[in-house]
C-alpha cells in the first residue's frame, strides 16, 4: 500500500508516455509491412522492400528534397533575424519594447489557418503567385517568433556579470560579446533553430496556403497520398526522423549536462 | 598609459551613447519588419477581403458588405462551436494526461529525467501527418485495439455518449479528440514540466509536516504554485487545436468538420474568399477573446 502511493505518480505517467510513443512504435513497424491493397493499415508479411526502395513512389524524394531546401533556408534566415530581435529586447530597455513583444507574441496565438489565409489574401491582392518563394516567406515568419522566444530566454539566464567581468579585464564591447556572451547565448540559438527546422520541415496547413502544383512539400505530398492510400515509403521516412530526432535530441541533452557539469 | 586609459573611455562616451540608443532598433529592423508585412498587413487584407464582394473572375471591390458576416455565422456557426467544444475537451484531457507525467520528470524520476525529456520532445519532432496517419492504423476496425475495445464494452459506452456511431472507433468524433489530445499532448507537457522543475520540493515537505494529507498538499501548494505551466500549457494547446483540420479531417467523418477545414476548402476549393476571409478573421477575434478572459481570470501576464 505505501509502495503504491508512493510510485502513484509514476504508475499514471507511464501509460502517458506510452500514448505518446505508440504512434511512433507504429510508424516503425508499419515500414517493414508488405500491405495488399493501397492501404498500410493491417500487418500482412515482413519485408523490406520499402526500405531498400525509399524513393519508389512517385514524388516522394522530390518532395523531401523541397522540404529540406525550404526547413534550412527558412531555419538560417529566421535564426539570424530572431536572435537579432532577442537581443534587442533581452539586453535593452527602449520605448515600444511592449508593443514589440506583443508583436512577437500574437504569431504564436494565430491558429495556422488564419495566418495561411491572411498571406494567401495578401499575395492575392498584390498579384504574387504562390510558390516556393511564397512558402519560404511563410515559414520564415511563423518560425521567426518561436526563435525570439527560445533565444530570449536564454539571454534573461544569463549573469551580467561574466559580461562586466570580460570588460574589467579589458576587453572591448565586441570582444566580450564574441567571446563571452555569444558562446553563452550559442545553446538557446541552436535550439531555436533546430525549432525552427521541425517547424518548418512539418508544416502543412500554412504551407498548403502559398504552394502552387509545382512546389509540393513533404507533408504536403503526405497529405495528398494519404487520400489515395499510404505508401509504406512513407512510413519508412517518418522512422528516420524519429531516428535523427531521438540523436539529435540527445546530444542536445548531454551536451548541455557536460556543460553544466563543467559549470558547477 | 594612465593618461590613455582614463581618456580612453570619456572620449568614446558621446558616441557610445548615441549607438547604445540606437543599437535595439537596428537588430529589431530586419524581423520587426518581416512581422509587420507578412503578418499585420496580411491581417487587415484579411478583413478588407472579407468587406469586399465579387469573384474570382470579376475581381473584387471593397464595398464593406457587413453581410457577409452574417451569411457565413449562420451557415457555419455550428463548426464554430464544435471546434471550441472539440478543442476544450482536448485541452482538458491533455491536462488530466500531462500533469502527471510532468510532475514525474521534474520531480521523481531522478536520473531517468534526461531520457524521458528525450522520449517526450523526440515525437514533437517528427511528422505531425504521419503520426496522426499511424492513429487510423491503431484505430482501424479489425485491429486489437477495437477488439479489446469492444469485449469490455468501451465501444458501447462510446455510443451511448455519442461520441461514436458504431461499434468502431475510427471516422468518429471519439477519434478526433484522441487525435487532438495526442498531437498537442507535448505543448502541454513542455511549460507544465519547465514551471514542476522550479518548484521547491520542501515545501511539499513542509505541508507535509505541518499535517496536510497529500490531497490538501496538492491542491493547496503545487497546484497553486504550478498554475502559469497550466495557464500556458492550456493556451498552447487550445490555440493550434481550435484551428486545427488535419484530425478532424484524417479521423473524422462528415458529422465532424472543424472550422478550419471549412475555411480551408472555402478559400481553396469553393473559392468564396469573403465567406472564407470573415470566417478566419472571426476564429481570430474568437479566439484572442477566449484568450483574454481566461489570462484574465487566471491571473497571470507571464505567457512568454
Amino acid at each position: 500500500m505505501r509502495w503504491l502511493r508512493s510510485h502513484l505518480v509514476g504508475i499514471a505517467a507511464l501509460p502517458v508516455l506510452a500514448f505518446l510513443l505508440i504512434p511512433n512504435l507504429i510508424v516503425i513497424i508499419f515500414s517493414f509491412n508488405k500491405p495488399r491493397g493501397n492501404y498500410n493499415y493491417e500487418w500482412q508479411r515482413f519485408s523490406l522492400d520499402a526500405w531498400t526502395n525509399p524513393c519508389g513512389t512517385p514524388g516522394i524524394c522530390g518532395s523531401l528534397g523541397l522540404s529540406l531546401r525550404i526547413g534550412f533556408i527558412a531555419t538560417i534566415v529566421a535564426t539570424i533575424f530572431g536572435t537579432m530581435v532577442a537581443f534587442a529586447i533581452g539586453r535593452n530597455r527602449f520605448r515600444g519594447r511592449a508593443s514589440v513583444n506583443l508583436l512577437i507574441f500574437l504569431p504564436m496565438a494565430t491558429p495556422e489557418v488564419v495566418m495561411g489565409s491572411s498571406l494567401l489574401t495578401l499575395f492575392i491582392a498584390m498579384g504574387i503567385a504562390p510558390g516556393t518563394p511564397t512558402i519560404l516567406i511563410a515559414h520564415i515568419l511563423f518560425c521567426l517568433s518561436f526563435v525570439v522566444v527560445t533565444v530570449k530566454a536564454r539571454i534573461a539566464s544569463l549573469d551580467p556579470r561574466l559580461e562586466e567581468a570580460a570588460a574589467d579585464l579589458f576587453a572591448t564591447p565586441t570582444q566580450a560579446f564574441m567571446r563571452v556572451t555569444l558562446p553563452l547565448v550559442a545553446p538557446g540559438i541552436a535550439a531555436g533553430a533546430l525549432l525552427a527546422f521541425s517547424l518548418s520541415f512539418d508544416d502543412y496547413i500554412i504551407t498548403n496556403f502559398n504552394a502552387s502544383p509545382s512546389s509540393v512539400t513533404f507533408p504536403m505530398f503526405v497529405w495528398g497520398a494519404a487520400q489515395r492510400g499510404t505508401p509504406v515509403q512513407i512510413n519508412v521516412i517518418g522512422t528516420v526522423m524519429f531516428l535523427a530526432a531521438l540523436v539529435l535530441v540527445a546530444t542536445g541533452t548531454l551536451i548541455s549536462n557536460r556543460r553544466a557539469r563543467a559549470a558547477a | 598609459m594612465v593618461g590613455q586609459l582614463v581618456e580612453g573611455p570619456t572620449a568614446a562616451q558621446p558616441l557610445r551613447r548615441v549607438r547604445r540608443n540606437y543599437t535595439p532598433y537596428l537588430l529589431l529592423l530586419p524581423g520587426l519588419a518581416w512581422l509587420v508585412v507578412f503578418f499585420v498587413v496580411p491581417m487587415l487584407s484579411l478583413a478588407s477581403q472579407s468587406l469586399q464582394t465579387g469573384s474570382v473572375d470579376t475581381g473584387y471591390t471593397l464595398t464593406w458588405h457587413f453581410q457577409t458576416y452574417v451569411d457565413a455565422l449562420s451557415r457555419f456557426w455550428p463548426h464554430f462551436a464544435r471546434s471550441i467544444v472539440f478543442a476544450g475537451t482536448a485541452t482538458v484531457f491533455t491536462l488530466l494526461l500531462a500533469y502527471p507525467l510532468a510532475y514525474f520528470m521534474a520531480q521523481k524520476s531522478g536520473r531517468w529525467k534526461n531520457i524521458l525529456l528525450v522520449l517526450v520532445i523526440a515525437p514533437f519532432f517528427t511528422s505531425f501527418l504521419i503520426r496522426t496517419l499511424a492513429w487510423q492504423t491503431i484505430l482501424t476496425d479489425n485491429g486489437p485495439v477495437v477488439a479489446l475495445a469492444r469485449s469490455i464494452h468501451f465501444t458501447d459506452l462510446l455510443q451511448w455518449m455519442q461520441l461514436t456511431s458504431n461499434d468502431s472507433l475510427m471516422n468518429s468524433r471519439f477519434a478526433v479528440i484522441a487525435g487532438l489530445t495526442y498531437n498537442f499532448l507535448p505543448f502541454m507537457i513542455l511549460p507544465l514540466y519547465a514551471n514542476l522543475e522550479r518548484l521547491d520540493h520542501s515545501l511539499i515537505e513542509a505541508a507535509g509536516d505541518l499535517y496536510a494529507t497529500p490531497v490538501q498538499t496538492f491542491w493547496k501548494v503545487t497546484w497553486p504554485l504550478s498554475l502559469p505551466g497550466v495557464v500556458g500549457g492550456t493556451l498552447l494547446t487550445f490555440i493550434p487545436a481550435a484551428g486545427d483540420f488535419i484530425n478532424s479531417r484524417l479521423l473524422g467523418n462528415t458529422q465532424t468538420v472543424m472550422i478550419g477545414q471549412v475555411i480551408d476548402s472555402e478559400f481553396l476549393r469553393v473559392q468564396d474568399y469573403a465567406v472564407a476571409a470573415a470566417l478566419s478573421f472571426v476564429l481570430m477575434a474568437v479566439i484572442v477573446i477566449i484568450v483574454a478572459l481566461y489570462v484574465r481570470r487566471a491571473g497571470t501576464e507571464e505567457l512568454v
